[in-house]
């Protein structure tokens, strides 16, 4: 867990308190059951089916409903939900899971390893998004028994690996339900059966979603506490505001507010402003340089964009303090393969300055450009952060002598122009971090990555030792030399910076001092939510 | 009847050429925006490899030609099938008409609010011109004017949902208070008071302005004179003789800013989170969800239409002189 600097000098009493409630402070109040809780989103997903969607947008609704094999624990550990134990084979072809017994799908059936198979084979290696990558070595799914699932692998799966994809990308559907359908229009993706602590119960396109408890959950314990959970979908940030403030509505995640609003609320004893509980979904605010461009294709002039950038002014001034400089692509989160390191590139104007002279451009007179064209910059249009940083490179580029014209786009668009036209020259994105480097972190710099697979390298970058790396470390069985194997693909990637992760932040959560045993683990938000309830008012 | 029914058709028959024209230029300028509907469901899942976009490409459809495309989504139109939305899974008519009641509810008290309000005022203003109510509530109509409708529905939930707690701050109802009747009728009212007056204040004004300038110009006609020589009482010179002949601009803006309100309902039901059809619209856009477009664009066509149909009906209706389908 880390706090900002604004948290902590603001939130000595309040917040420091507030974040510590579940753990700590309140330990002795008793849960209490019942009650509903109404949790803010921005906007829907077309599916609720974590098996064949991976997104933040789909776990935060779907994982109360749907539960992966495994999730993590408070220290960010892989524990069981549906997978009671696991071993692997040396060689790492073959990963054995034991499985819960006594777990019912919401409609009655029981919960077998046909189930594991099913999910496994026909939606995480052929539908899902991820998953089609990381399960593409998967032969089959043996079944020996109702209790026991045996992957195998065709190349060596490395069990870590395994097990920090799964909580993403193994949540197991009813085979029964989808068997013999076309599982992407089969309408329980919409209304889902699953096997965990809350139950589908409505859903209304474009006004809500709501569950509500499953009397049956194997957990058992008088779990889940809360009877309900509704999600209302409130487009716009300011009026999500107003919920929350209003009290209409208990929780808003993912950073659903806008950095104002959430800045203010900061301040108001009633709630809790925190990034705990989402360090299991760091992002990188990045900058992406397109190799294609001549000037870009000399490190040195990637160095000097780099070190042109006060990211500790960005981060105070634009982010309100709710970030901290990146150090490379690996997030300091990730405890398995972190290793702390300083900022790459620290804010030294005259140092770019020389690096650009170096390189042959060198400014041809006073108030003149160094490039005889500006640079396209096409920021993704992922809300404040990457809105605010393309602003903030514009500026300080402008210093040392470049010219930055900013092209805006929507999703769709940008996604095109960026990664199947390649019609940029600088990019701001968001890299978001997976568990593991090699599920979502490692395409970012491997080439050979289609023309169009949005998140890949698609800036031109090439470097066969970055290659040979990537892909020793993707089979590598021993978990030190894995780690290893993964300080040198950070070394690489800052030294060569394809891309600048410039800033690294986890999502900020808003949410009522009322609700308990929330933040509790660091992918809160798209966990089960099972043991949270809620105080009264 | 019969000739109403005739003239309806008759109107629907003429504005087909139109209607055409819109949806054919609309799939056409979709085209032009960059990105298709798979590239909005890419970055709403956070990334997939080529294969993945590849084979959703073909479940939608669209990895088959541009012309190819509007001949599939022209030939299924004529059948009266407006297709399945990429969004929602479902069919587009199906998703039209859940979100067509929200809006056109929605729509309806606006409208009705803006004209009546702006009605009264406007001949409140009118009979007391230049008198101190004119200055206050031509004022007024100024500043409603003026004032931007988002920002409006933002402040209304921080006075009255925020600060005062009186009405919710958005939504269509009570989720899952289980209403039913009156009460649900109720609920469904306090959520709607905030979405309709930020809305209708702007038309309001327009009304408002629209009607005394109107009233002021009938009173000063010679037939409004004779009412008064041959000693009509001054309320039934008004209310015979001066307002039917005023509201006949009135209805003509009404019929006529219909479909700007339509436009203005994107804004107000994205602040107050309502589920209707302009949100819909824009989440099409920004999904890229071409067949969901189209669909609201003929229907909103088709609305705009039947709002004009029923403006000419009034017409007749108010000056027995404009006869209705007589050339």
């Amino acid at each position: 867990m880390w706090l900002t600097r604004r948290q902590a000098l603001a939130g000595a009493g309040g917040i420091a308190a507030g974040t510590m409630l579940p753990g700590l402070g309140m330990a002795q109040q008793a849960p209490q059951r019942g009650g509903t809780l109404t949790v803010q989103l921005t906007s829907e997903q077309r599916v609720l089916n974590p098996a064949i969607q991976a997104s933040t947008g789909v776990y935060v609704m779907a994982s109360k409903i749907v539960e992966p094999l495994v999730d993590l624990d408070a220290q960010g550990e892989p524990v069981g939900v549906l997978a009671e134990s696991w071993e692997s084979a040396p060689d790492g072809l073959t990963h054995i899971f034991r499985l819960r017994r006594g777990v019912t799908w919401h409609d009655g059936k029981d919960f077998t390893s046909k189930d594991v198979a099913f999910s496994a084979m026909e939606c995480w290696k052929k539908i899902l998004n991820y998953g089609t990558t990381l399960y593409l070595f998967l032969d089959r799914v043996e079944t020996p028994d109702a209790h026991t699932a045996v992957f195998k692998f065709s190349r060596p799966m490395p069990q870590g690996l395994l097990l920090r994809a799964l909580p993403d990308l193994g949540h197991v559907i009813p085979a029964h339900v989808y068997e013999g359908t076309d599982i992407r229009t089969n309408p329980a993706n919409t209304a889902p059966i699953g096997t965990g602590p809350f139950k589908f119960a409505q859903y209304e396109r474009g006004q809500f979603l709501m569950v509500e408890r499953n009397p049956n959950y194997w957990r058992g314990n008088g779990l889940p506490y809360l009877d309900r959970i509704v999600w209302r979908f409130i487009p716009d940030r300011a009026a999500a505001a107003a919920a929350i403030e209003s009290g209409q509505v208990q929780l808003s995640t993912y950073s659903g507010l806008s950095l104002s609003d959430i800045a203010r609320l900061s301040k108001d004893p009633r709630f809790v402003v925190s990034t705990k509980g989402n360090e299991g979904n760091t992002a990188h605010t990045v900058m992406e340089m397109n190799l294609r461009r001549k000037e870009l294709s000399d490190v040195r002039v990637r160095r000097a964009l780099c070190h042109a950038l006060d990211l500790d002014f960005f981060i105070e001034n634009f982010l309100y303090g709710y970030a901290k400089l990146g150090t490379g692509p690996i997030p300091s989160s990730s405890a398995p393969f972190y290793v702390p390191r300083p900022a790459p590139y620290p804010f030294d104007r005259a140092k770019a300055e020389r690096l650009l002279d170096e390189a042959g451009y060198k400014r041809p007179g006073r108030g003149r450009d160094r490039f005889a064209q500006p640079l396209k910059l096409m920021p993704a249009p992922w809300g404040e952060y990457t809105a605010n940083f393309a602003t903030f490179i514009q500026q300080s580029l402008r210093e040392i002598g470049i010219r930055v014209e900013i092209e805006s786009r929507d999703a769709p668009g940008w996604l095109t122009g960026v990664y199947r036209d390649h019609a940029f020259d600088l990019t701001t994105g968001w890299h978001q971090y997976r568990s593991d480097p090699a599920v979502s972190t490692t395409v970012w710099f491997r080439t050979g990555s289609p023309v169009g697979a949005p998140w890949t390298n698609q800036y031109g970058y090439d470097n066969p030792e970055m290659d040979r790396v990537i892909d020793a470390a993707a089979t590598e069985l021993d978990p030190a030399k894995r780690k290893a194997l993964y300080q040198d693909f950070v070394r690489i990637a800052i030294e060569d910076v394809p891309v600048h992760m410039a800033v690294e932040h986890a999502f900020i959560s808003v949410y009522s001092k009322r609700l308990m045993n929330s933040h509790n683990q660091p992918r809160w938000a798209s966990s089960s939510w099972a043991d949270t309830w809620l105080a009264p008012a | 009847m019969r000739r109403l029914g005739l003239l309806a058709l008759r109107r629907l028959l003429q504005s087909l050429p139109v209607l055409a024209i819109i949806l054919v230029g609309l799939f056409l300028l979709l085209q032009l925006a960059p990105g298709d509907t798979v590239d909005a469901l890419m970055a709403q899942m956070g990334g997939g490899s080529a294969e993945d976009a590849a084979r959703l490409r073909q479940a939608y459809g669209l990895d088959a030609g541009v012309a190819v495309q509007l001949g599939r989504y022209l030939l299924r139109l004529v059948t009266f099938d407006l297709g399945q939305s990429a969004i929602y899974g479902k069919p587009v008519a199906q998703v039209i008409g859940e979100r067509l009641v929200v809006t056109a509810l929605f729509m309806s008290c606006a409208l009705a609010f803006a004209f009546s309000a702006g009605l009264v005022l406007g001949v409140l203003a009118a009979r007391r011109v230049n008198g101190w109510p004119d200055t206050i509530i031509s004022t007024l109509g100024l500043i409603f004017y003026a004032i931007p409708s988002f920002w409006l529905g933002l402040m209304l939930i921080v006075l009255f949902s925020v600060k005062l707690a009186w009405l919710p701050p958005g939504g269509f109802e009570s989720i899952g208070a289980g209403y039913h009747g009156l009460a649900r009728v109720l609920d469904i009212a306090t959520h709607l008071v905030l979405p309709t007056v930020a809305l209708a204040l702007i038309y309001l004004a327009i009304y408002l302005r629209l009607m005394r300038a109107s009233m002021l110009e009938v009173l000063n006609l010679d037939f409004v004179r004779t009412a008064r020589a041959k000693g009509l009482p001054e309320g039934k010179v008004l209310w015979r003789h001066v307002l039917r002949n005023a509201l006949l601009p009135m209805v003509t803006f009404v019929g006529l800013q219909f479909s700007t309100m339509l436009g203005g309902s994107v804004v107000i039901e994205s602040v107050f989170s309502l589920p209707g059809l302009g949100r819909l619209a824009y989440e099409s856009v920004v999904q890229r969800d071409l067949n969901t477009l189209l669909g609201i664009v003929l229907v909103s066509a088709l609305l705009v239409i039947l709002v004009n149909f029923v403006v000419d009906l009034l017409y007749a209706k108010l000056d027995p002189r404009i006869g209705v389908g007589q050339s």
